[in-house]
């Protein structure tokens, strides 16, 4: 379970990082893993709305983890609690609206298009389109540059010679 | 005695660095041979150096010396000693000294295999390698040294972090750092000809094998970093979009991209300068991912600010290797002679699209995991991007280049027949709608994109064998005689098959099990069953059992088929003894491609277990194919053409001549 916190296949050996995950081992310690059997919704629709909405939403204690993946106090917390607003009838964007109104955009993986995250999104189209256009400009520049260009009189001269051998 | 040797020895290394850095660019300028050939001298003793120093460390593991504050810090005289060995490089520094050992491993390879490289086009190539390689030192001498001794010297040792105590760092670091270090030598390569103002398509030839081989390593790395996360975290997810393994992804991504502009240079000399821009960025993104993993930077800009030697000081390498490269691109790259011409519709015009996605890829994937940085450090306000944003950016721009990619091989160089292409295509392509349909129908009609995403993987796939068909002309030909075709291929052609075919077979595991995968949570008692993927599984109790360093608690399961007794699984949850740290060890069944993955969780009060357990339709096909790849990696990089360091002799007047001819 203490693996649960410690993500990534890169070079994770970091001295540090340990350290603030032990102090996170312990604090975690008391849960199980991620989503206990107790927390299932009997309706099997809701039950998979919420699995949808909680894979959403960060543990805010841990690194880069979903809530559904994580054993932390918190996210379990956060669990029960997106589960609690389904089955009150929310709809999925009032319940991410009300975990967003108490935790803060820092909650959402998928951050919500505004003003600050315009260059995130817009990145992927962005740089497609500028991508095109560029690769469009450089070929037009290298066609005009490359016209075949008329022989000279005395290439047309050698031309001949060797033809007429 | 020898840990201070090693240390010494480092120091020693960073002389004949500044040497290197610095001799054979002027050698290089006064056409001085003497002062050239220091830099092959040089190179080769800075690995030896290095790989004493190295092996100064791995014996003080070893023999777990105490005294040396790293080994107390990361490793336990209980634990075996392979982890013992592979310790070394399970910690900061430790890790560090790796990527050194394999920077100036790569420096001694290109000293020893370049002798046909032109005399100049060498000394700066190891020069450039020589002043990575001085920063790193200096990085690690002032900032990471693993020789601080301890006194008084502790009894034991506080053990290395459980997670890391498995097989899979013996490997997965090693084959990372080989992929990303890799890359340095086609950036030193890039540099040495924007210093020299002149690249060919001989040059190309030089750079493809080392950017084949560091894609190779690297793609082997991921890939193996990706299964050790599946079975070691225990919860059965392999790809997480963590910043720590987008920093691994993103060199794989431009790498790839690499790859394929390196080929449109060396078979048509065009693409040069963005070959030289594309070499430079790869290593960039490399010395990138260091900085992020190693800096702190991630785990929160604030522990950045508050411990920032280290990362300020990888942070100042980045600047200059990367603000320098680039500077000396502005300046120079617009002397380089622009290459061959094509039509939109050619091979070239397809190896341009799939840099133009790779590229925008890498971009997207950089800037989802900067952003978060970013924007706290300008405006103090947190956003998360996590899975779902990649998931679906980076998602969305895989489909043009999944449907594209079997065109590629089929089109001319200069100019291709598209119309031809397609001919050659359609049976690949009605063999994949056929196997989209198939499943939408046994489905009942069930989910769109996962018929979409089989077709896709599958199109890959008969794409590929329908390249190799063609080139051999069956069909055509005779049996026999297309079969001695075949086997007449260059091997580069069974190279760029198997690795699309690799493709196409990790995008039907990662779809398949995306979609088909189940999960069952429960609460399990001895004696119970559940099902998964057709399979029952009774639990028979937990038993408890004590290891080398750590104490667990050991769940079996038996697993029956239509009643019928096939195999049983342990499933565990340990904790290791020296950290007090628990890990879950998953039990994992492989039936074909498909595997069932059981995970134990925390006993109940009324005495149950909980347990969870996947189900994993055809996962094996998500690794299986990035083995398909570098099997092509590997026979790509056979290829006489290619043999590193057996460049054609006789070609040579061959190859003077061919700027001319390609103009």
């Amino acid at each position: 379970m203490s693996a649960a916190l410690f993500r990534g296949t890169g070079m994770r050996e970091r001295v540090a990082r340990l350290a603030l995950l032990l102090a996170l081992i312990f604090a975690a310690a008391s849960a199980a893993f991620a989503f206990n059997p107790d927390e299932v919704l009997k309706d099997p629709v809701l039950e998979q709305r919420a699995r949808n909405l909680t894979s959403q939403l960060r543990c805010m204690v841990c690194q880069n983890q979903s809530i559904d993946d994580s054993n932390a106090e918190l996210a379990r917390d956060l669990r029960v609690l997106v589960r609690e607003r389904l089955v009150e009838g929310d709809s999925d964007k009032a319940v991410i609206d009300y975990v967003v109104s108490r935790y803060g955009e820092f909650v959402l993986l998928k951050p919500r298009l505004s003003l600050r995250t315009v260059l995130l999104w817009g990145a992927p189209i962005g740089l497609t389109l500028a991508g095109i256009f560029a690769v469009f400009i450089f070929s037009r520049r290298r066609a005009s540059q490359e016209q075949p260009q008329k022989l000279s009189a005395d290439e047309e001269e050698r031309i001949r010679n060797l033809i007429e051998k | 005695m020898i840990n201070e040797i090693g240390h010494y020895v480092l120091v020693l290394a960073l002389g004949v660095g500044l040497i290197v850095s610095t001799l054979p660019v002027i050698g290089a300028r006064r056409n001085d041979r003497a002062l050239m050939d220091v830099a092959s001298l040089g190179s080769v003793l800075m690995f030896l150096l290095v790989a004493f120093s190295f092996a100064a460390l791995t014996r003080a593991y070893a023999v777990s010396d105490f005294s040396v504050r790293n080994v107390w810090e990361n490793s336990h005289s209980l634990m075996p000693m392979i982890y013992k060995l592979t310790g070394v490089w399970g910690n900061h520094e430790g890790s560090m000294l790796l990527w050194l050992l394999i920077l100036v491993f790569f420096s001694a390879l290109v000293a020893a295999f370049g002798r046909n490289l032109p005399e100049t086009l060498k000394a700066n190539v190891l020069a450039v390698q020589a002043w990575i390689s001085v920063a790193f030192l200096l990085f690690i001498l002032l900032t990471s040294n693993p020789f601080l001794r301890l006194e008084p010297v502790p009894a034991e040792g506080q053990d290395l972090n459980p997670i890391l105590q498995d097989f899979g760092l013996a490997i997965h670091p090693p084959l990372l750092y080989l992929g990303y270090v890799g890359f340095s030598v086609c950036f030193s390569f890039a540099v040495a000809a924007l210093l020299e103002g002149r690249i060919d398509a001989a040059w190309a030839r030089w750079v493809r094998p080392w950017t084949l081989a560091a894609w190779t390593f690297l793609t082997a790395g991921i890939s193996m970093g990706s299964y050790w996360a599946y079975y070691e975290l225990g919860w059965g997810g392999w790809w997480f979009w963590d910043p720590v393994e987008n920093a691994s992804f993103m060199p794989w991504l431009a790498g790839t991209a690499l790859l394929h502009s390196a080929l449109v240079m060396e078979k048509r000399e065009a693409l040069k300068i963005w070959t030289v821009l594309l070499a430079i960025m790869t290593f960039s993104l490399s010395l990138l991912g260091t900085f992020l993993v190693r800096s702190g930077v991630l785990t929160s800009v604030h522990a950045f600010a508050t411990d920032p030697s280290r990362g300020i000081f990888i942070l100042g390498i980045l600047t200059v290797f990367i603000g320098g490269a680039f500077a000396l691109f502005a300046w120079r790259a617009p002397s380089l002679k622009a290459g061959g011409l094509f039509a939109p519709i050619s091979r070239e015009g397809s190896l341009v699209l799939n840099n133009l996605i790779l590229t925008v890829s890498t971009a997207t994937v950089l800037i989802g995991t900067l952003y978060p940085l970013i924007l706290e450090t300008l405006t103090g306000e947190k956003i998360s991007v996590g899975a779902p944003f990649f998931n679906l950016t980076f998602g969305l721009l895989m489909i043009p280049i999944l449907l594209v990619t079997p065109f590629g091989p089929m089109l001319a160089w200069k100019r291709g027949d598209l119309l031809g292409a397609f001919q050659r295509l359609y049976v690949a392509a009605a063999l994949a709608a056929l196997a989209g349909l198939t499943l939408w129908y046994i489905e009942n009609g069930g989910p769109v994109l996962a018929a979409l995403g089989i077709a896709a993987g599958f199109w890959l796939i008969f794409g590929a064998f329908a390249d190799l068909w063609y080139r051999a002309n069956f069909g055509k030909l005779a049996f026999g005689i297309a079969f001695r075709r075949l086997k007449g291929l260059p091997r580069s052609a069974f190279g760029t098959a198997l690795a699309h075919m690799g493709l196409g077979i990790t995008v039907l595991g990662i779809v398949i099990v995306t979609t088909f995968e189940t999960e069952t949570v429960l609460e399990m008692k001895e004696g119970m069953a559940a099902e998964a993927g057709g399979y029952s599984l009774t639990f028979d109790g937990v038993r408890h059992a004590v290891g080398p360093n750590f104490t667990e608690d050991r769940g079996h399961f038996t697993v029956r088929k239509a009643g019928v007794e096939v195999a049983d699984v342990w499933s565990s949850k340990r904790l290791y003894t020296a950290r007090r740290m628990p890990t879950t060890e998953a039990g994992i069944l492989t039936f074909g491609l498909s595997q069932l993955y059981v995970s134990l969780g925390d006993p109940m009060a009324d005495g149950g277990m909980v347990v969870r357990i996947w189900w994993k339709p055809f996962i094996l096909c998500i690794w299986g194919g990035t083995l398909f790849m570098m099997a092509g990696g590997f026979i790509s990089l056979s290829d006489r053409r290619l043999r590193v360091g057996a460049p054609n002799r006789k070609a040579k007047p061959v190859r003077a001549a061919m700027p001319e001819a390609a103009e």
